[in-house]
């Protein structure tokens, strides 16, 4: 906002001095602290603008106005996607998502029972929903976590009366991606938090060492490698029979390599907090885990959202390395939709869909951890 | 310095407190030099000293926030080891108030007076709030018992945290310079607080320089310098006959700050 400017507009508008100069509240106001306050920030707000533009022009023309919405289907009742691949000028071709919609989100899922897969992701959804509201923090939500666990099970397996026995090898798609994701974070941040605070503690050097090799060991290798060694070496060391299925040995894996890196994270809350806090719960004669639960973790999770999420909202996205053990999460599904002959040529309109789907979910944590920092923001600064 | 002859009069029961000889080192560093004190049932002890002369460490050390490596401190008849049970029952009775208050921020002042009741001594929530409630009313705040403690004044904190350790009905209580981090408008509303509960016959042991709070309420001062006892005597005594060089030394530098 510029000296002169001000000099010029203010006296004359508010002779009482009041309010603020006109022209540096409201949107113009903005627009000029922001956008246009040096011939610098003018020229770039101006170049960017144009660019957006006609980005956002030529993305619109593509995806709705030169869009295909079906396409015909030929002798052999396949259908006949030349016209996606011959248009001039080039649209996406979004009748692709409509054939494949259904094997993009659940796989090789039996078609007449992929209900059940839809069910489930409902079930996360709605466990999500649940859990995000601080009204239901309490012992209970444990339960739900455990009965929507069973449910999902029953759903996905089936072979009980009236649901036939599907095997884990034919799922596939957004419940994979679900499960690997919500049961990998949601164990691996309560093993995070006990190896925080053994990372931590003094008096029992042997727990120390062993979560600081866990946590280093882990640390130190890739997640594909350790997704590798869940499901070509450990069926080598188990006893012949004994052999927990493929996704569950990657969902371990998961829950270990998150559990590593989300300690780290809780590690720095805790030690972000001032001695004085520990000194306070020792002196009134807290025990240890009387002070960890009522004064320490409280105070260091809050401290750490803003990471914990951050973590929390990667291994959301690392859940699709699956793909190179053989299991279909979400990004796999799509990839073999892709693959389809049928379609060939057409796949970014594919990736468009699939990456809305891990925006919604992502950007979904990323408003509702902002949301409650600001709740826990009220009234308690120190 | 002979203990027994310094022992207040007030104190016919055993001794709450008891440090023979304790010795203790960060690193090489000798921060308490064969410290002896006795502190009797009901007695106040005020103790002085320049800064780093080991007084905060000592009555750290009374609590076990701080462990010493050598002697013995008995506390209410129990002695400091490294035994778990015996440190909780110690810490079970005595209250400690800090320079840097160390309120819960996280939790409401009432909430902050009712946590180590309900948790540590299993006293039922409605029982503990209404004690709670007492006690802030004896620090004059119950008005700000739903607030945080971010939203309140520093002596107002400061007179929490006195409520808080309250809360626990501690036989001994500890101050480690209470009125230290506080502007100076504020140190009276603490200071009054103290008096009112040393008049109420609690065992306290103080580190501060607050040396009107001393000659007001101290049955007798601990002078120390250096990691060590230099000196101890009644508050009269102490401030108008200094046997020491560095004690008439401290005290000139203490009155001419004031």
């Amino acid at each position: 906002m510029s000296q002169s400017a001000a000099a010029a507009v203010g006296p004359v508008a508010t002779p009482a001095r009041e309010q603020p100069p006109a022209g540096t509240v409201g949107v113009i106001g903005w627009l000029r602290a922001n956008l246009f306050n040096s011939w610098w920030s003018t020229a770039v707000t101006l170049v960017l603008g144009y660019l957006i533009i006609r980005w956002g022009l030529a993305f619109i023309d593509w995806a709705l106005l030169h869009a295909i919405w079906s396409v015909p289907i030929n002798e052999n009742g396949q259908p006949d996607a030349t016209i996606c691949r011959s248009a001039d000028p080039a649209g996406a071709c979004w009748a692709v998502i409509g054939d494949k919609w259904r094997f993009i989100l659940f796989g090789r899922f039996p078609y007449d029972q992929q209900w059940r897969p839809g069910l489930c992701v409902g079930i996360f959804v709605a466990l999500f929903a649940i859990s995000a509201s601080r009204r239901f923090w309490r012992r209970e939500l444990a339960w739900i976590w455990l009965g929507a666990l069973t449910v999902i099970g029953v759903l996905m397996w089936g072979g009980v009366p009236g649901l036939e026995f599907v095997p884990q090898d034919m799922w596939g798609g957004l419940p994979i991606t679900l499960i690997l994701a919500t049961f990998g974070l949601a164990f691996a941040f309560p093993l995070s938090v006990l190896v925080a605070l053994g990372r931590r503690s003094t008096g029992l050097p042997a727990v120390r060492i062993l979560c600081v090799l866990y946590v280093e060991l882990i640390r130190g290798v890739p997640l594909i490698s350790l997704l590798f060694m869940a499901s070509v070496m450990f069926p080598l060391f188990m006893p012949v029979g004994l052999n927990p299925d493929k996704l569950l040995r990657a969902q371990v894996a998961i829950i270990l390599f998150a559990g590593a890196y989300l300690a780290e994270v809780v590690r720095g809350g805790l030690q972000a907090l001032p001695r004085g806090q520990y000194e306070a719960a020792d002196a009134l004669g807290l025990s240890y885990w009387q002070k960890a639960w009522l004064i320490i973790l409280p105070q260091a999770l809050r401290l750490v959202i803003p990471p914990l999420v951050n973590t929390f909202i990667g291994f959301f996205k690392d859940t699709s390395l699956v793909l190179i053990i053989g299991i279909f999460d979400l990004l796999s599904t799509g990839k073999v939709a892709m693959a389809d002959p049928v379609w060939q040529g057409v796949g970014t309109e594919i990736y468009i869909i699939l990456g809305a789907i891990y925006f919604a979910f992502c950007f979904a944590m990323s408003k509702y951890s902002r949301g409650l920092e600001h709740e826990f923001g009220r009234g308690r600064s120190r | 310095m002979s203990q027994a002859a310094t022992l207040s009069r007030r104190s016919n029961a055993g001794p709450a407190i008891v440090l023979d000889q304790v010795n203790k080192w960060y690193g090489s560093l000798h921060v308490l030099r064969d410290v002896s004190l006795t502190v009797g049932e009901g007695e106040r002890v005020v103790v002085c000293g320049p800064s780093g002369s080991g007084k905060s460490t000592m009555i750290r050390c009374i609590n076990r926030l701080e462990t010493h490596q050598e002697g013995r401190i008995v506390v209410d008849g129990t002695e400091l080891t490294d035994d778990l049970r015996a440190l909780d029952t110690i810490r079970r009775e005595v209250g400690m108030v800090f320079q840097s208050f160390n309120l819960f921020p996280h939790l409401t002042v009432l909430e902050n007076c009712t946590l180590a009741p309900i948790w540590v001594r299993k006293t039922p929530r409605a029982e503990a709030e209404d004690q709670a409630m007492d006690y802030l009313r004896r620090v004059k705040i119950p008005e700000q018992a739903k607030k945080y403690p971010g939203q309140l004044s520093g002596g107002q904190q400061q007179r929490v945290a006195i409520a808080r350790a309250l809360c626990m009905k501690p036989k001994i209580m500890l101050f480690d310079e209470p009125t230290s981090a506080l502007d100076p408008e504020m140190i009276k509303e603490v200071l009054d607080t103290m008096i009112e509960l040393a008049e109420s016959g609690m065992t306290m042991v103080c580190v501060t320089h607050e040396m009107g709070f001393a000659q007001r309420v101290a049955d007798r001062v601990v002078f120390m310098d250096r990691g060590e006892i230099v000196e101890s005597n009644s508050p009269r005594e102490m401030f108008q006959n200094p046997q020491t060089d560095r004690l008439k030394l401290f005290l000139s530098q203490i009155l001419r700050g004031h």
